[in-house]
């Protein structure tokens, strides 16, 4: 159970020392779904953008007005056939893994660790403070700090629509009513697009936090437990 | 075989099961006992020796080691029939998606993109100089008439009117009218045995294709000879083109010259051979 908390001790002949502390965060489903998800995240990335570069605009067809010309050496697939190849084959892996996910953590009760709810609206001033400079770090005695868990709420939230928007470009007349919901094929396209730059956002965040907090805390998401907590 | 109470109890956790979450209850269990005496009660946290530690954590991340197996996209070789997999699946799924009486939203007049700006697109030649008074569609398969069809009898079929979205692969898409006879009438007049699975379609310019039979007996799918009323220009494929509003745009072949009914496609369409989507319905 994420949560589960361990005291380390060394022992020398009769002696034993406490040396530490570690805390059991993250389940093994959780861990598998956040490194495929992590993978088809990219290629889904990377071959969408190669897509994208078949017709770089949301205007008209004729004129056609580029947004921008993104480098090939950027995008993932090669020509639009190899890149929708990619697309059509990690989107699979990328529902399948969210689904799991969003299952497991739902049945688990493990999402309390991680959904933003009204409980966590009081923290997240101090902790914006905090993050940038002018203030004390707040006392934490949860997994993940009310910033956290607004992000992760957040990527949450943008993963489910990249799926949905995705489904209105792929399919738009067996989703009609989906394509209808979000404005029409062409601007489910849009959306599709900036939904992609909201989570390339989040990943960049994400790493920076990352490389920020240490060893420890990107170790706990391949076994699942975290030496020395800070909470 | 020794019963498990017959281990040395200092050695807490041997028996934890390699379940998926490592159990430490049976430490939590042996501090119990240790201190049965004391009054106030608080929350006990196991002890584990780093070692054990180690151990545990070791286990732990060599369960979530078959994520490196997605490492085989990598590997050429297995990388073209893992994407060929992929992409195979997508269109079983978009087959299962399909439904027949399902159709395809139609637009208002208002809504049409100007005829000018309906994109011309082509794998070769605007216009393969097709000779209009020379011109018949070969009809050849499991069909009860095949032979030479002439123009007159395709438009002699009730004409369907409509305004669909025409979407391209490349990510454009425009809303264009179309008119014509449905493919379905055509099918019943050739006598086509409609339990073949495909028809395949052969073009003026070698453009060639084709569709899966639920698709082909929509009722939106058109033998289409006229876009926004007037006869089919050369560049939009006259003297017949596929519209299709259920499938993407390289599925609605222009310029035909072949129709065949079969059971067996020896190859797919000009750019689903080169690894586009086979089925690629909308």
């Amino acid at each position: 159970m994420s949560g589960t908390v361990i005291e380390l001790i060394r022992t020398k002949g009769d002696e034993t020392e406490t040396v530490g502390r570690a805390v059991y965060e993250h389940p093994l489903l959780i861990r598998l779904c956040h490194w495929l998800n992590a993978i088809s995240l990219f290629v889904l990335a990377g071959s969408g953008l190669q897509i994208f570069r078949a017709f770089p605009s949301f205007g008209a067809k004729i004129p056609q007005k580029d947004l921008l010309q993104w480098p090939k050496a950027f995008a993932i697939g090669g020509w639009l056939g190899g890149a929708l190849q990619w697309h059509l084959t990690f989107m699979w892996i990328y529902i399948a893994t969210g689904l799991t996910y969003l299952g497991y953590q739902f049945f688990s009760g493990n999402y309390k660790q991680v959904l933003f709810t009204h409980r966590d609206i009081p923290g997240v001033w101090p902790m914006v403070r905090h993050y940038f400079f002018f203030g004390s770090k707040p006392e934490q005695h949860e997994a993940y700090n009310p910033l956290q868990k607004h992000a992760y709420t957040t990527v949450i939230v943008l993963g489910v629509l990249s799926v949905l928007t995705g489904l209105a470009i792929w399919k738009p007349v067996q989703f009609s009513w989906l394509a209808w919901l979000l404005g029409s094929f062409h601007l489910a396209r849009l959306w599709h697009f900036l939904i992609m730059w909201a989570m390339i956002a989040f990943v960049l965040g994400h790493l920076i936090m990352v490389l920020l907090h240490g060893w420890n805390n990107f170790v706990s998401m391949l076994t699942g437990w975290k030496k020395d907590p800070e909470y | 075989m020794e019963p498990d109470d017959t281990k040395p109890a200092a050695v807490p956790l041997s028996n934890a099961k390699a379940g998926a979450e490592p159990d430490f209850a049976a430490n939590r269990a042996t501090e119990e006992k240790e201190r049965p005496l004391v009054a106030q009660r608080k929350i006990i946290i196991p002890k584990v020796t780093e070692r054990r530690f180690a151990q545990t954590t070791r286990r732990e991340l060599f369960k979530v080691a078959p994520v490196v197996l997605l490492g085989t996209f990598a590997i050429p070789r297995v990388q073209e029939s893992l994407l060929k997999s992929g992409l195979s699946f997508s269109d079983w799924v978009s087959a299962r998606l399909f439904r027949r009486g399902h159709l395809a939203p139609t637009f208002a007049d208002s809504q049409l993109t100007p005829f000018d700006k309906f994109p011309i697109n082509d794998y070769d030649v605007d216009d393969p100089g097709v000779i209009f008074e020379n011109w018949t569609l070969n009809v050849s398969g499991a069909v009860q008439k095949p032979g030479e069809y002439r123009l007159a009898q395709v438009q002699a079929l009730p004409r369907v009117r409509h305004n669909t979205r025409h979407v391209c692969v490349e990510g454009w898409d425009v809303i264009g009218r179309f008119g014509g006879a449905k493919l379905s009438d055509f099918l019943t007049m050739i006598g086509a045995d409609t339990s073949a699975r495909f028809i395949t379609v052969g073009c003026a310019d070698d453009y060639y294709e084709s569709l899966d039979m639920a698709t082909a007996l929509h009722p939106q799918t058109l033998l289409c000879y006229e876009m926004y009323d007037r006869p089919l220009s050369r560049e939009h494929g006259a003297p017949l083109r596929l519209n299709i509003p259920t499938k993407i745009g390289y599925k609605q072949a222009k310029y035909l010259t072949d129709l065949k009914v079969t059971n067996v496609l020896d190859r797919v369409g000009y750019w689903e051979d080169q690894g586009y989507s086979s089925f690629y319905g909308l």
